[in-house]
C-alpha cells in the first residue's frame, strides 16, 4: 500500500499519538531499573535484622540504602505512574474525566515521591 | 470463496471470532490481565512503602504502629499478596522485554513462556516467605 505520510511526517515517526515510541521506552528504561533496584530492595529486607525502629533507621541510614531507595522511590514513582495512565487511558473515555484523573494521578505519585524522598533524607541526615 | 457470491438479502455464514463452538480461553489472555491487575496493586502498594518511611521518620511511636498494622492479619495479607504480585509482575515483565527484543512471539513460545512466569512467580513468592 502506498504511503500517504508526508516525509516529515515519517522523519520524525512520531505516529498518530503524537508521541511515538516515547512512553514506551520510557516504561522499558524505568522497567530495567526497577528490575535491579527492586530486587536489591528485597533482598535487603530479608536481610534486615528485624523490624524494629533501630534496625530500620539504621538500615535506611546507610549512605547506599539510602541512595538506592531514593533511586528507588523515584523509579517506582515514574514507572506506576507511566501505568497508570494507560490504565486511564483505556477505561476513562470522557475527556474532561480522562484528563482530570491524569493530572491527579501524576500530582499523587509526585507527592507520594517527594513526601518518602524527604523521609528518607531526613533518616539519613537525622 | 464459494461460487454464489454475494448474493444480496440472503445471510452468509461466516466465521465468528471467537468461534464460540471451540473457544478455550488461551493462557496468555489470563496473563495479560494479570500484568496489569498486579501493576494497579503494586501501585497501591507504592502507598504502603510510602507509609512505611514516613512512619520512620516519624518516630518510635509512629513506627510501632505502623508494625503492629503490618504483623496483623490483614497487613499481613496485603504484604502477602503485594509480594506475590511484584514476583509476577517482575518475571512477566521480562517476558515483555524478551518480547521487546524479538524473541518468542511465536504461540507455542508464548504459551510455554506463560507457565514459565506462572511457575516462577509461585516459586519465588514461596521462596522469599519461606527461606528469607
Amino acid at each position: 500500500m502506498t504511503d500517504r505520510r508526508t516525509p516529515l511526517a515519517r522523519v520524525l515517526g512520531s505516529g498518530s499519538a503524537k508521541e511515538g515510541t516515547d512512553h514506551w521506552w520510557r516504561q522499558r528504561v524505568s522497567a530495567v531499573a526497577l528490575l535491579g533496584l527492586g530486587i536489591w530492595f528485597l533482598i535487603s529486607l530479608a536481610q534486615l535484622p528485624g523490624f524494629g525502629h533501630d534496625d530500620v533507621l539504621q538500615w535506611i541510614s546507610r549512605p547506599w540504602s539510602a541512595v538506592l531507595l531514593l533511586l528507588l522511590i523515584v523509579s517506582l514513582a515514574y514507572h506506576s505512574d507511566l501505568g497508570i495512565q494507560v490504565v486511564i487511558e483505556d477505561y476513562v473515555h470522557q475527556p474532561f474525566l480522562k484528563i482530570a484523573a491524569l493530572i491527579v494521578v501524576r500530582f499523587l505519585h509526585l507527592l507520594l515521591a517527594a513526601v518518602s524522598g524527604f523521609a528518607i533524607l531526613s533518616i539519613a541526615f537525622r | 470463496m464459494n461460487s454464489q457470491g454475494n448474493s444480496p438479502g440472503k445471510r452468509q455464514a461466516r466465521p465468528l471470532s471467537p468461534h464460540l463452538s471451540i473457544y478455550r480461553w488461551p493462557i496468555t489472555m489470563t496473563l495479560s490481565i494479570l500484568h496489569r491487575v498486579t501493576g494497579v496493586a503494586l501501585s497501591l502498594g507504592f502507598l504502603v512503602l510510602v507509609a512505611w518511611f514516613v512512619a520512620a521518620a516519624n518516630g518510635a511511636d509512629a513506627h510501632a504502629r505502623f508494625a503492629d498494622l503490618m504483623q496483623s492479619f490483614g497487613g499481613r495479607t496485603v504484604l502477602a499478596i503485594l509480594s506475590f504480585a511484584f514476583f509476577f509482575h517482575l518475571s512477566n515483565g521480562i517476558r515483555h522485554l524478551a518480547w521487546d527484543l524479538g524473541y518468542g512471539f511465536e504461540i507455542p513460545q508464548a504459551n510455554a513462556s506463560s507457565w514459565v512466569v506462572i511457575v516462577s512467580t509461585i516459586a519465588l513468592t514461596l521462596l522469599y516467605w519461606l527461606v528469607l
